[in-house]
């Protein structure tokens, strides 16, 4: 059978490990000189990313799913880590409300809506972190591949999910916050999210979230059932008549793929310190797709590869020339298309495989 | 003996095209069958009625007289014991040669059950045999990608035998085979027949003669005649609709 860790998962932990120990070391270590704090924030969001496109890499990787709604998942991961960070607030709001948020309290509600109740625990709201997007995606799953909705038809209705999710948590009686989504959080199990201590820490969570994800996205997919995935992928009906269920295997990856990018979006919420609804624009969920294309589709460390790059890359040239990155982004998802049908990971790979062999050609020149 | 599969007055139009028209069939426990009739006769849409990847306008298919398979979806027969080898080769190309086989080995097919599945020894042993069987040993680790036409139809075959069905459904195995291997498709397909129910469609005369089985004729979804090969072959009817082309 097939490793767990194979070589290029090796790599990319490796270099995952060295990152955990030395951006904390070099923040905390020399007082911001050696990594500025808003870097190790930054490297944070990114990880956050990689861990969102391995989720999505899943489904569409490895079992042919194009979701064009991941970003929802990842929202509502994001928003039940803020229910609670706001509920930690407690009477230190704007209007001093032991018991209410401040939106609520402009809003002149009198009491705490049902679905906020629990989201002072801290272990509730991670429960939920996993277990709302799970609930979503498997009633979506449910409906959708029953009735074997499948290509482009399941993506544009993924699209439309996370755009009605975005309606819906525009307005303020949804009890989200509204369009200002929900921020000013002051601390996390007790830490401040200002300190730099708080900071690194959440930075080293989110890379043993990124590897404890990769692994068990590996371990899934180099099962029998990660087979029968990638049997799904090529040659739906065919599968169906080995007696394999397909609904139940689409529903069961999908379902994982989404409590990860549920995960990933409860990380980010305390390292950028917002989440609101503009995180569930379908524009979010479409970007999420390119950096799997990006980095190398069904591959895992690619997809995680892809996101990070393409992370720095906005960064970078939001600085130089804001409004022309998404042309940049564009052109780039249409040069790796038609240039890279194996993402960066396979040039990369293609590249190390060359240089060890010399190429036939090469060799008979030689002789 | 008794009764394996029965299609009892079966109809399918496709846009008021009557594909399968009155369509009533009787395969024994155990038969051989071949099934033969011109292009667009309906036998690959008579596959998909009895598998439920079509269901049938009217009448019904039954499985040991007792199991209504117009009910029963296409993992739901592959799960009774309906094995089926489609027209077209269809293996899972990005799979290694051996991994197509393992996939099919008839084996609980839940998501839990293959997400902690690990291979025992007895499943390799019958992988392993199952490759010898259709000369495959030797691809074993190579893409099914890579296989030639013909080698893909062994690998077919390979998979549906895998499945252990009770019923193998299999349509055209001898397209793009040497003389030599159709031979040996029949004289395999022969050998499986008893333990096995089998029924076969087939274009190809020489092969059906291998075969040597009672021969259902199809015609525009509907029944010509049955008998042996010599009976309905010097009928004037199946004359005029296939062999005198
Ligand atoms: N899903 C379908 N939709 C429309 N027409 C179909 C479908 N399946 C089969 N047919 C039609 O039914 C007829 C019988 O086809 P088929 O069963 O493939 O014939 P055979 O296998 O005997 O060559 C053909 O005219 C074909 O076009
Ligand atoms: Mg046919």
């Amino acid at each position: 059978m097939t490793s767990l860790i194979d070589r290029r998962m090796g790599i990319f932990l490796a270099g995952l490990f060295v990152l955990t120990v030395a951006v904390p070391i070099g923040n905390l270590a020399f007082e911001g000189k050696v990594v500025p704090s808003y870097i190790v924030s930054l490297l944070g969001k990114y990880l956050c990313y990689a861990l969102l496109a391995v989720a999505l890499d899943l489904v569409w990787g490895f079992c042919g799913i194009l979701s064009l709604g991941h970003g929802a998942f990842f929202a509502l991961g994001g928003y039940a880590m803020g229910m609670h960070l706001m509920r930690e607030i407690g009477d230190r709001g704007v209007y001093a409300n032991p018991d209410l948020p401040d939106f609520m309290v402009f809003l002149s509600w009198d009491q705490l809506p049902w679905f906020w109740m629990g989201f002072d625990n801290f272990w509730f709201a991670s429960l939920m972190v996993m277990l709302v997007p799970g609930a979503l995606a498997f009633l979506f799953g449910w409906f959708a591949f029953r009735s074997r909705v499948t290509g482009v038809y399941l993506s544009i209705i993924t699209q439309a999910m996370t755009y009605a999710l975005q309606l819906a948590f525009f307005r303020n009686e949804m009890g989200f916050g509204g369009n200002n989504g929900l921020t000013d959080f002051k601390d996390v199990l007790g830490f401040p999210l200002q300190s730099d201590a708080t900071r690194a820490g959440l930075f080293v969570c989110t890379a043993i979230a990124l590897a404890a994800g990769l692994l068990i996205a590996r371990a899934i997919t180099t099962s029998k059932l990660g087979m029968i995935l990638v049997c799904i992928r090529d040659a739906e009906s065919r599968t169906r008549f080995m007696g394999y269920r397909v609904e139940g295997y689409k529903l069961f990856i999908f379902v994982v793929s989404a409590m990860m990018a549920g995960v990933a979006g409860a990380l980010y919420t305390p390292q950028v310190g917002i989440i609101n609804p503009g995180e569930f624009s379908p524009a979010n969920s479409i970007e999420i797709v390119i950096w799997v294309a990006l980095g190398g589709r069904g591959t895992l460390v690619g997809a995680a590869l892809g996101a990070i790059l393409v992370a720095l890359a906005k960064t970078l040239f939001t600085g130089w020339f804001p409004e022309f990155w998404l042309f940049a982004l564009g052109g780039l998802f249409i040069l790796v298309t038609l240039f890279l049908p194996k993402g960066v990971l396979g040039l990369i790979e293609d590249t190390f495989a060359r240089k060890k062999k010399p190429a036939p050609a090469l060799q008979e020149a030689k002789a | 003996m008794s009764v394996h599969l029965l299609l009892d007055g079966v109809s399918r139009s496709f846009d008021g095209y009557k594909a399968i028209n009155d369509l009533s069939l009787a395969v024994d426990k155990g038969e051989l069958r071949a099934v033969i009739g011109p292009n667009g006769a309906g036998k690959t849409t008579m596959m998909d009625i009895i598998t439920g990847k079509t269901r049938p306008d009217s009448g019904g298919v039954w499985w040991n007289q007792t199991v209504d398979l117009t009910r029963i979806d296409e993992a739901g027969s592959a799960r009774l014991g309906i094995g089926r080898k489609f027209q077209k080769p269809t293996v899972f190309e990005t799979h290694s040669v051996e991994e197509n086989i393992a996939l099919s080995l008839k084996a609980e097919r839940s998501v839990l059950a293959t997400l902690f599945h690990r291979q025992t020894a007895a499943e390799a042993a019958r992988i392993t045999e199952l490759l010898e069987l259709v000369r495959l040993e030797g691809d074993r680790h190579r893409p099914a990608a890579d296989l030639s036409h013909g080698q893909k139809q062994w690998l077919e075959i390979g998979m549906l035998l895998a499945q252990d069905p009770e019923l193998l459904l299999v349509d055209e195995p001898a397209a793009g085979m040497t003389d030599a291997e159709t031979m040996r498709t029949a004289e395999l397909l022969r050998s499986l027949a008893g333990k096995h129910t089998v029924i076969v469609v087939e274009h190809d005369m020489d092969f059906v003669r291998a075969l040597d089985c009672r021969v259902t004729v199809l015609h525009q979804g509907h029944v010509l005649t049955e008998g042996s090969l010599d009976h309905v072959s010097a009928n004037p009817e199946v004359i005029e609709v296939y062999l005198g082309r």
